[in-house]
């Protein structure tokens, strides 16, 4: 009796795990098949890309894109429910952490670049950033060439840091950084004088204003001074989710939903305070939408 | 896994290798543009000139403010004095050095409108000296008490003041039994520096962060950083061992030559 449940129980397994590699021959669509959950990693404060809204919620941009995503690939692996634990992520430990596995999916504002592209790998681009420059509306600066001398901040563990260098000695300026240890710190230097400028992504600039006492206080100025693509960050050995993931954001593009996301995060009152972003469409964006690829930030700089 | 310890000697602007990556430490030759080695090292002058300045800060302060809290007492002034340097400890050291670190950068200069102009170098030493000034006032007092009571007395005997008993008999005992306790201190004057990167000192851990997400060679940075900090700390514990041995008076505290601090 005991012998026959015990060959039982191993057929069923083998059976279970055939079936298993029939439908998904990957080790995360594997996981979240036999776990019947998945890992989304968020970010806290990214407003309106990735953030929380508050009792553990994280709502977003990328945050609603992706629960679309997760949403085809249950019906992919015939799944009923599917369970999506969030994993709030930094700058720091977002790429370590889908190294490890702990993070299955990370929706938040990861830069896709080549130094990156080594350790994870990145869906396809729905959002690309341009680094700007958010002054106070009464200072009179309205370009990069106006902040020589002056206090620029801008935050650590950012990729803003290191262009800044660059713009310095490509052009003989000499900027006095200084660093806010994350966005809203950086903003509060800029808020409370201590800097003239705080030079960071378009998207955070436009919702660290809108979440000020003063939106109208705030503008934000100047050039583009980099064109970075946003992207969804997934595990690197692990094509056939990536490519999962990217069908179906295909499929999202192709519906026609990606506008109607747009209107709702950056140009709608977004939760939790009803405050309104105020970017508009940029045509990179538009682009990316149009030619789905995952061109790492390198090849953004080189088309200029 | 291996080590890219390669990273170290490439520029922080291109990520190109240097040409000078060694030399240019040495001062013979200086790069065109940093690497990342050369960045390294001045964030580490970084680190050492915030637990450098904390620490003089928080040694004098701690003195002081420990001495002041065993004042005997000999009315109200003394009284006065006592209650206030109470005051001091408790303040400083019920509150975490990551939060008096923003309260001196944010929030006091919003109201002492002058301290906005001191850069924020200045301002973390002082919340790291503060800070660390409350636990080093409370060794001192420790040492202070540890005396036996005949030696007051008989400082007050002699006809000493009180000045002159904590001048010539007092202190000169009390701080050297709390030398030990105040090499701890001193290494961790070292340790919490670090909090400084929050209020944008370009110190060792803002390095770490920055350099880590530039490079995404994380383990070597921050192995590279755990190391300064661990060889600074251990510079610290040598210097102060040293003071303990050069100002021992044989047979005055300890009789015995072996009690020295390794």
């Amino acid at each position: 009796m005991k012998m026959k449940q015990i060959s039982r129980i191993f057929a069923l397994t083998a059976l279970v795990a055939i079936s298993g590699t029939a439908v998904a021959a990957s080790a995360t669509m594997d996981k979240i098949k036999s776990s019947g959950a998945v890992t989304m990693g968020v970010r806290e404060s990214s407003i309106p890309m990735s953030y929380t809204t508050g009792d553990s919620r994280f709502d977003g941009y990328h945050v609603e894109v992706c629960r679309m995503i997760l949403g085809d690939i249950k019906d992919k692996l015939g799944m009923s429910t599917l369970r999506i634990n969030y994993q709030p992520v930094t700058s720091q430990n977002r790429v370590p952490l889908v190294q490890n596995g702990t993070v299955d999916i990370e929706c938040g504002t990861t830069t896709n670049n080549a130094g990156r592209a080594k350790d994870v790998g990145f869906a396809n681009t729905l959002y690309v950033e341009e680094v700007r420059i958010a002054v106070k509306a009464n200072s009179g600066i309205n370009s990069i060439s106006q902040l020589a001398g002056k206090k620029v901040a801008t935050t650590t563990g950012t990729t803003s840091v290191q262009l800044l260098r660059k713009h310095e000695k490509a052009n003989g300026v000499n900027f006095d950084e200084v660093y806010g240890k994350d966005h809203a710190d950086s903003f509060l230097l800029l808020e409370s004088g201590r800097a003239d400028a705080f030079v960071m992504d378009g998207s955070i600039l436009a919702g660290n204003i809108a979440n000020a006492k003063n939106p109208k206080d705030y503008k934000i100025v100047g050039e583009v001074l980099s064109t970075e693509p946003i992207a969804i960050m997934v595990p690197k050995n692990d094509p056939e989710f990536k490519a999962a993931v990217n069908a179906a954001i295909a499929k999202i593009v192709a519906n026609g939903k990606m506008p109607a996301l747009w209107d709702k995060w950056f140009l709608k009152p977004i939760p939790p305070k009803n405050i309104v972003v105020g970017l508009e469409l940029s045509p990179a964006t538009k682009n990316a939408w149009a030619n789905p690829n995952d061109k790492p930030a390198e090849d953004y700089v080189q088309k200029k | 896994m291996a080590l890219d310890l390669g990273i170290f000697c490439k520029s922080t602007l291109d990520g190109e290798v240097v040409d000078h990556c060694f030399s240019s430490l040495l001062g013979l030759n200086q790069n065109a543009d940093p690497s990342y080695l050369d960045w390294l090292m001045t964030a580490w002058g970084w680190t050492l000139a915030v637990a450098g300045l904390g620490l003089t800060i928080a040694l004098i302060v701690g003195a002081v403010v420990g001495t002041l809290r065993t004042l005997p007492d000999t009315g109200r002034g003394s009284r006065i004095l006592v209650r206030f340097a109470t005051a001091w400890v408790e303040l400083f050291r019920n509150i975490p050095v990551l939060v008096q670190v923003f309260l001196w950068y944010h929030v006091i200069p919003a109201f002492i409108v002058p301290l906005k102009m001191l850069p924020s170098y200045w301002l973390v030493s002082i919340a790291l000296g503060f800070y660390t000034s409350a636990r080093i006032a409370e060794q001192v007092r420790a040492g202070i008490q540890s005396l036996p009571g005949g030696q007051r007395a008989a400082a007050t005997a002699l006809g000493l003041t009180t000045t002159q008993a904590y001048r010539y008999i007092i202190l000169p005992m009390a701080l050297r039994i709390v030398i030990p306790p105040l090499t701890s201190e001193s290494m961790n004057a070292i340790k919490n520096s670090s909090v400084a990167f929050a209020v944008s000192v370009p110190e060792l851990t803002l390095f770490a962060m920055q350099a880590q997400e530039e490079t995404s060679h994380g383990v070597e940075i921050y192995l590279a950083v755990t190391l300064l900090y661990a060889l600074s700390a251990f510079g610290v514990n040598r210097v102060m061992a040293l003071i303990e041995k050069r100002s021992r008076i044989p047979g005055f505290i300890s009789p015995s030559n072996d009690a020295v601090a390794h």
